[in-house]
């Protein structure tokens, strides 16, 4: 009964398939599952089109949080992820989802919030101190609150600095980068973000960059495939020739030269 | 920065060929859902409204209900059908256009479906026995009282064709909002305000608005001209 209504749907919905037209040209074409963050700061506007150009793959960026491009990923929804949790990223590889997790890049995360910077964070040590600063001062802080790899990353400081955020002061937007950058403005709020999103992003009003410059705001992006062993539909080889292009010096250079208003966003960090 | 007026007539008259693929694709994928929602939704509907089986009135709430279907719940049932590792996963069509029309044509249907079936009640009640008289069954009136309905018809599938191409939930979810491939004017809108460029994100918007007002006074003429004939 069930594989009836299965074959029934299935014939029904490749039906409509062919109603909307494929394009002319079959094409090799690749699906990445990236972060908002990558995507925002324009950079695959960048490189993507050289990479496409020396290998005629194209490539098809999905722009989500890092938790949401993982699940993506383990649903076999893409062929390549591209995300920044590292550790989040050793267990997807570890439960067999990915096959091996490669150094593509960094940025680095810097603490913006409002210019008047109530909680004095300017004269923080070190970002510990600057997220201590903001929870003893009350200060509005925005949070991205939706499992994504910056949010993991601030909540990683919390905890190094032994405080549970909540109250008042503390808004969990649920939402990406942008969208929480945008809340934090109109607050005004402090806000964790990728030097790279911050760099980019257009709306920033009376906010301003309060804290940066702390080794433990290092923010790694790792690039992996995902596993064609569970997903048999992966493709491996085109996925592959992705990865191998971005830790190529080829795929280095273009990451190294890509500049917002003078600024390099992403520093290439393959082994 | 300029004003977001400026922004949408500069735009326009570019002609940027990556806003007119944008805005080509959105229309591309409204148009053919609402042309499936009315391909299943008008029969369905006019059926609803003539035939007579017991939990009739559930149906009828239920597609009333359905009405209200947030976007972003129909994406995600969507995507979970579509997704390699759901039922339909084999046939590849997440994150491609074809999602995009599956979702939307489930947020029309429930409209083109109640519409239809309250247009047709009144009209049945209205003309039942002139129908009757001229030996038209149930079966037989459907097309008579669909063509007699046509007017307000109308009205139920652009509110339906409103209902899909203003909404971003669901194709964000299925279409992956990938730029050149299923990138709409809605997911667009919502890349451009999460990268702080909130004059360009209104100017789109302006420009989407100026779309559904031109169909929506294309409808209406016809209707006034319809209407017209008719008087």
């Amino acid at each position: 009964m069930f594989s009836n209504t299965r074959a029934i749907l299935l014939c029904a919905v490749s039906s409509l398939g062919s109603i909307v037209a494929v394009p002319a040209f079959a094409q090799d074409f690749i699906t990445v599952a990236s972060t908002t963050s990558t995507e925002n700061s324009g950079l695959f506007g960048h490189i993507l089109p050289l990479f496409s150009e020396e290998t005629g793959i194209e490539v098809r960026v999905v722009a989500q949080g890092t938790g949401q491009a993982l699940e993506t990923g383990r649903r076999g929804d893409v062929d390549v992820v591209f995300v920044h949790a590292r550790s989040a990223e050793e267990q997807f590889v570890a439960e067999g989802y990915g096959v091996a997790r490669f150094d593509v890049m960094y940025n680095d995360f810097v603490i913006v919030g409002p210019d008047s910077d109530p909680a004095d964070t300017r004269a923080a040590q070190n970002a510990m101190e600057a997220m201590t600063a903001i929870a003893q001062a009350g200060a509005a802080f925005a949070s991205r609150g939706d499992d994504s790899g910056t949010h993991k990353a601030e909540q990683a400081l919390w905890s190094a600095a032994g405080i549970v955020p909540e109250g008042a002061w503390y808004l969990e937007t649920g939402s990406g980068m942008g969208a929480t950058l945008n809340t934090a403005v109109q607050v005004p709020a402090y806000a964790l973000t990728d030097r790279g999103t911050w760099l980019s992003f257009a709306n920033r009003g009376d906010l301003t960059i309060t804290y940066e410059g702390d080794p433990v705001l290092f923010n790694p992006y790792g690039v992996i495939l995902v596993n064609p062993e569970r997903h048999a539909h992966v493709k491996a080889q085109e996925g592959q020739a992705f990865i191998d292009w971005l830790v190529s010096d080829a795929g280095q250079q273009a990451i190294a030269a890509y500049q917002v208003g003078g600024n390099q966003l992403f520093f290439p960090n393959a082994q | 920065m300029d004003g977001p007026f400026l922004i949408a007539l500069g735009l326009i008259a570019s002609g940027d060929p990556a806003l007119t693929d944008i805005i080509a694709l959105s229309l591309k994928v409204t148009l053919t859902a609402v042309s499936i929602g009315c391909l299943i939704g008008l029969p369905l509907g006019a059926g609803l409204a003539l035939a007579q089986f017991p939990c009739r009135g559930a149906i009828v709430v239920a597609f009333n209900a359905l009405m209200g279907l947030p976007p972003v719940v129909a994406g995600l049932l969507v995507y979970l059908m579509l997704s390699r590792s759901g039922p339909l996963g084999d046939l590849a069509l997440l994150f491609t256009p074809t999602a995009m029309v599956i979702a939307q044509a489930i947020l029309i249907l429930p409209i083109v479906i109640s519409l239809t079936r309250s247009v047709v009640e009144d009209l049945w009640a209205e003309y039942r026995e002139q129908l009757r008289s001229l030996g038209a069954g149930r079966l037989r009136a459907v097309p008579t009282l669909l063509w007699d309905g046509r007017v307000s018809l109308v009205t139920g599938i652009l509110a339906g064709f409103g209902r899909a191409s203003a909404e971003v939930g669901a194709v964000l979810i299925v279409g992956g909002n990938i730029a050149g491939h299923t990138r709409t004017m809605t997911t667009a809108i919502t890349l451009e305000t999460s990268r702080g460029s909130l004059g360009l994100a209104v100017a789109l918007g302006i420009i989407l608005l100026l779309i559904t007002l031109s169909l929506n006074a294309a409808a209406w003429g016809l209707a006034q001209s319809a209407r017209g004939r008719l008087g």
